[in-house]
């Protein structure tokens, strides 16, 4: 009896696996073939001829290598000022000596629970008077804020964890804030800086909203944003879609099958702390 | 050290850079929305205060938001009722330790990294009326060709925009479940086993009550998700046709973006955060009483 109700249980996660990777599977296919086998010939096996053509035309002709290039640039600048001033500013709050800091920590923690669209207006009006909107600062500028609450909170919970002993030697050798800032307590907090930053990289790399808002020139646009003019530019060519498609998940998968545990652990402390 | 770490000027130093962009591009903002939420203005000419007005016409005038406001509610009800208890249900299975747990952890979560644009342009796909995965497998078990546009049709396709969202998300909740189960102290089992409770005694008595906190998170999570829903709507269906599948999300970036009603529509962007806010008071008011039950175990 028990034995037959594990193997019930077992077919259960088996089926949901199915429909979790299925269409995703389809997908891939269907990146590499062409409209024939997609409308008819062959819809649900593997390709029968690999046109890996699909993923050339789509990356020089379709404009997709510059989309992954931005998004590239996007993400990696904001992962990487996001993680600096966070861990900076982390570290105030949690070790330093001031009055307000609590204040300022829950202040911060407030711009969790804010949607990005009650920003969107005022943002895009203030940094058209900037003369910045339509560029790369233009998009980094609100990319950067709005990943500040998470990362500080990932960051600070952190801190909070480290014995003070650590540092407090150096100090007494007569290290400065910034140097022992730099040498010792920067490397102790890299755990949670990778936890923060794939946090930061993924939300950024998937972002639509202030990316469709904010750039309208084809040389700054994101790939989200790129493949959805690139699919009605192309809409009849499924083979092409598909492969510019796999092309944007590719670096979220395979950040996600090397460091699945930590990709898994950083999303749900995301959660939690939100 | 203290006396290192109470420096005002370090202090400004490391703090300022966050603080300040956090303030201008962030809070400042959202309050702007507020102030022009309460004015008549199109963004070029003078601004004409109304009040609350422009709240009030959301709901009495307005055509579509009435209905908006009920798809989001829909998507909420489709996260709360389908959702969470499949991913809790997952996630109690695979705590029990099965064959293969960390594989089936691990697939199910491949959807939530990959982008609510390349996941709404697939189930775009899936739900195309001569080609789509939909279709051709509906027309294998009938045997005959089956045409139907899910997403061009009224009433088809909001649901058909809630059905990915759902999908996507499942492997989210479920591991947050996980990890919170996996965080219970095996004692409270070990205690249970030799009282000889079952698997099912064991889940609903033990498990469930303190897992509280975290199911909260998970409504919360899932409430203001889908109060803010916008990416997947806006890819797959763009709120139509005429309008069927619009969520404030939608209709917000429509008045703001394409109707030039600055005032109006920052008062559509601002319900979206009220909403959000009110809710979340309203369920760690109601899981306060349940989280005191469960620190009595």
């Amino acid at each position: 009896m028990k034995k037959v109700k594990k193997r019930i249980l077992f077919i259960i996660l088996i089926l949901i696996a199915i429909a979790q990777l299925f269409p995703l599977y389809w997908l891939i296919t269907f990146s590499l073939k062409s409209n024939i086998e997609i409308f008819g010939e062959n819809v649900l096996g593997l390709p029968k001829d690999w046109r890996w053509i699909n993923y050339t035309t789509a990356l020089s002709d379709g404009g997709v290598l510059r989309y992954f290039l931005n998004s590239v640039f996007y993400s990696g600048t904001t992962v990487a000022v996001t993680g600096i001033i966070t861990a900076m500013a982390g570290y105030a709050i949690a070790r330093m000596k001031w009055k307000l800091n609590n204040l300022v920590f829950g202040f911060f923690a407030l711009g969790i629970m804010i949607p990005t669209q009650a920003a969107l207006l005022p943002l895009f009006q203030v940094l058209d008077k900037l003369g910045l909107k339509g560029g790369y600062i233009g998009l980094l500028i609100p990319y950067i804020s709005f990943a500040i609450p998470m990362s500080l909170m990932i960051l600070v919970s952190f801190y909070k964890g480290i014995p003070k002993e650590m540092e407090e030697a150096s100090y007494i050798d007569g290290c400065g804030v910034l140097r022992c800032f730099g040498t010792i307590i920067l490397p102790i907090i890299k755990p949670a800086l990778a936890t923060a930053s794939i946090f930061t990289f993924l939300g950024t790399w998937n972002e639509l909203m202030f990316a469709n808002t904010l750039v309208d020139s084809s040389d700054f646009r994101t790939l989200p944003v790129g493949i959805m003019s690139f699919s009605g530019q192309y809409s009849t060519d499924w083979g092409l879609i598909g492969a510019a498609m796999v092309i944007a998940t590719l670096p979220t998968i395979i950040v996600y099958f090397f460091l699945s545990n930590q990709v898994q652990e950083s999303l749900v402390m995301g959660a939690v702390k939100g | 050290m203290d006396k290192m770490l109470g420096k005002k000027r370090y202090i400004a130093i490391f703090v300022m850079p966050a603080l300040l962009l956090f303030l201008c591009f962030v809070v400042a903002p959202l309050v702007v929305t507020g102030i022009y939420s309460l004015f008549e203005y199109d963004g070029i000419g003078t601004m004409k205060f109304l009040g609350l007005s422009n709240y009030i016409e959301l709901f009495t005038k307005d055509r579509y938001f009435p209905k908006a406001l009920t798809n989001s509610l829909v998507l909420a009800g489709a996260s709360i009722f389908i959702q969470i208890p499949l991913s809790l249900l997952l996630a109690i299975i695979l705590a029990r330790g099965i064959k293969g747990e960390k594989a089936f952890r691990t697939i199910y979560f491949v959807p939530v990294v990959i982008s609510s644009m390349v996941i709404g342009q697939l189930w775009m796909k899936i739900f195309n009326s001569q080609y789509g995965l939909l279709n051709i497998i509906i027309g294998f078990f009938t045997g005959e060709k089956f045409e139907y546009s899910w997403l061009s049709t009224p009433s088809t396709a909001f649901i058909a925009t809630v059905i990915p969202a759902v999908w996507q998300y499942i492997g989210y909740h479920m591991l947050i479940f996980y990890a919170g189960i996996k965080s219970i102290p095996t004692d409270y089992y070990e205690a249970a086993k030799i009282d000889g409770a079952s698997n099912g005694q064991v889940s609903l008595k033990i498990t469930l009550p303190l897992l509280t906190p975290v199911i909260k998170t998970c409504l919360l999570f899932a409430l203001t998700g889908s109060f803010r829903a916008f990416d997947l709507i806006y890819v797959m269906t763009g709120g139509g046709p005429n309008h069927a599948s619009e969520v404030p999300g939608t209709l917000m970036y429509s008045s703001l973006f394409r109707r030039g009603l600055y005032g109006y529509g920052s008062a559509q962007a601002f319900f979206i955060v009220i909403e959000c806010l009110v809710f979340s008071y309203v369920i760690s008011r109601l899981f306060k009483k349940a989280e005191e039950n469960a620190s009595v175990i």
